[in-house]
């Protein structure tokens, strides 16, 4: 197999591995006292990291120059998609039981959940978009624009998560940290190559 | 013919989940996501050492009391794992990992302030001459979610009485331990150490607060507060100071931590109520842990005959 599906199917594999630990922990009884509560914070947890992990095969290609990197990009982005679906789905069901206007009331009301939903929203969008037909469709130009979404969407999730937090907010910062890295990382390609004058090759 | 009347705490047999629809519902559970991955992860799961429970620690003589809440109480494994101690860790995995070897003994509680006997105490002595006696109250978090506990303990105001506060005294304070090296949680500023809580002393003094000492007939687990804490039922869980080891008499309304670190979120008196929003959570609801549904919150969960008198006139909206 060519090195690139390796890696592909490696990291396909990475970002299943937590949904499928999480039905081994719901089989086994281990969700704890509040399993609701676990199960909906538990694939929050890796929404975000799967949408940290999609911002970061660009920053690989930038620093590295691994250019294979970006073809895991859609597949990256479209689990963190997923992860947020059911996050939210978890939200809903689980926790709410469809209870419409408790959710609309947190929606409006509760900050954290306000940001945590345009997240959810603007992911929805991208997915929608992800397929190949959808560049074409747009347009190269348009595509790329609303793609650069991903970037609100990454810093409305850490906000989410930070809001959400009652004291400790050891976990958002790191996450965040991670975040101003891939960022960082990108306005410093992007500076450079405005500074330095093309050179014929 | 006997006639009882129902107190608002009390709940109808119909409100409580009947024990085989509960059994079939951890059957469904266990069954749905797959039986050949729980064989084989099985004995990762098996219970932590330490928490099975040491005839020891039973509590001897405990009196009945009539503030019981006719429901059946939360299993006792997820009341000792399911809990909020910031002073261990912010996690609660590890809160109970690292609440393990806390020495409670000896435990001197420092009673100070507007008091005729102000003084060190040994914890033990300070409780003598009460009889144990077993609350089951309904634990309400302000995170939503609530628990049948049946709690050990003395009644607070027997203790106040016993301490004779001045005719200035208005409050009580209380403090948690402060010792970064047992309490490693300590170590990062998550709250302002030592954690403060406070009631107004008719609060104190009334029936239902409790000092409490044990739970499920045994001495109270380190990580729920050991060896002796406060319950006060009627309001939100993070009022309920644990591991105490002074006792204020104020003239004025002492700080509490909760309130000091997001004063527009929590306030001094914190009493259940399901018509103040939180910012964070609506309180309209609470789910019991290990139900499925969640249920309507009681105002003062449940004790506004016990307590509703104390609030007259105040407005609970802007005294939350």
């Amino acid at each position: 197999m060519h090195r690139q599906r390796i890696v592909w199917w490696a990291v396909f594999a990475a970002l299943s591995a937590p949904l499928a630990w999480l039905g081994v922990l719901a089989a086994t009884d281990g969700l704890g006292a509040n399993p609701i509560e676990f199960v909906t914070r538990y694939l929050g947890d890796w929404a975000l990291r799967a949408l940290l992990a999609a911002l970061a095969p660009t920053a690989l290609n930038i620093l590295f120059g691994w250019t294979g990197a970006v073809r895991l990009r859609r597949m990256v982005g479209l689990y963190a998609f997923a992860y947020a679906v059911l996050h939210v789905s978890s939200y809903v069901v689980l926790d709410q039981f469809f209870d419409w206007a408790a959710i609309w009331a947190d929606v409006i009301k509760r900050k954290y959940i306000t940001a945590g939903m345009a997240t959810v929203a603007i992911l929805s969008l991208l997915a929608a978009t992800s397929w190949a037909g959808a560049v074409r469709r747009l347009g190269a130009k348009t595509w790329k624009r609303l793609h650069r979404g991903v970037y609100a969407a990454a810093l409305l999730a850490c906000l989410h998560y930070a809001w959400m937090v009652k004291a400790d907010l050891t976990g958002p910062a790191l996450h965040a940290a991670v975040l101003a890295v891939l960022l960082g990382v990108r306005m410093a390609a992007f500076t450079k190559k405005r500074l330095t004058p093309l050179r014929p090759r | 013919m006997l006639i009882t009347s129902r107190k608002s705490w009390e709940l109808s047999d119909a409100d409580a989940t009947p024990e085989a629809v509960y059994r079939d519902r951890r059957r469904f559970l266990k069954l749905g996501v797959g039986l050949a991955a729980g064989m084989a992860a099985g004995p990762l799961f098996a219970p932590r050492s330490g928490l099975a429970a040491p005839s020891e620690n039973k509590i001897k003589d405990i009196l009945q009391s009539k503030y019981r809440i006719l429901e059946k109480a939360t299993e006792r494994d997820k009341f000792l794992n399911y809990t909020n101690f910031y002073e261990f860790a912010t996690s609660r995995d590890q809160i109970v990992e690292r609440a393990e070897a806390f020495a409670t003994r000896p435990w001197t509680v420092e009673v100070a302030g507007e008091v005729k006997h102000a003084g060190t105490y040994d914890v033990d002595d300070l409780l003598r001459p009460n009889r144990r006696e077993e609350r089951i109250y309904r634990h309400r978090c302000v995170e939503t979610w609530s628990m049948i506990v049946p709690w050990v303990g003395v009644p607070l105001a027997d203790v106040v009485k016993r301490l004779e506060p001045t005719s200035k005294a208005r409050y009580v304070a209380f403090e948690t331990l402060h010792d970064p090296e047992r309490m490693p949680g300590q170590k990062r500023p998550v709250l302002e150490w030592p954690y403060v809580e406070g009631l107004r002393l008719d609060e104190a003094l009334n029936p239902l607060t409790v000092l409490a000492v044990g739970a499920y007939g045994e001495t109270l687990a380190p990580q729920n507060g050991a060896p002796i804490r406060l319950v006060v039922p009627w309001k939100y869980g993070f009022k309920g100071i644990k591991s105490i080891v002074r006792i204020t008499f104020t003239e004025t309304e002492p700080p509490t931590s909760w309130n000091r670190s997001s004063p527009d979120e929590y306030g001094f008196y914190a009493n259940v109520n399901p018509d103040v929003s939180h910012p964070r959570w609506s309180q309209a609801k609470e789910r019991l842990i290990g139900d499925f549904f969640k249920r309507r919150t009681l105002k003062f969960n449940g004790y506004g005959e016990e307590v509703a008198h104390l609030y007259q006139n105040m407005d609970l909206s802007k005294f939350f």
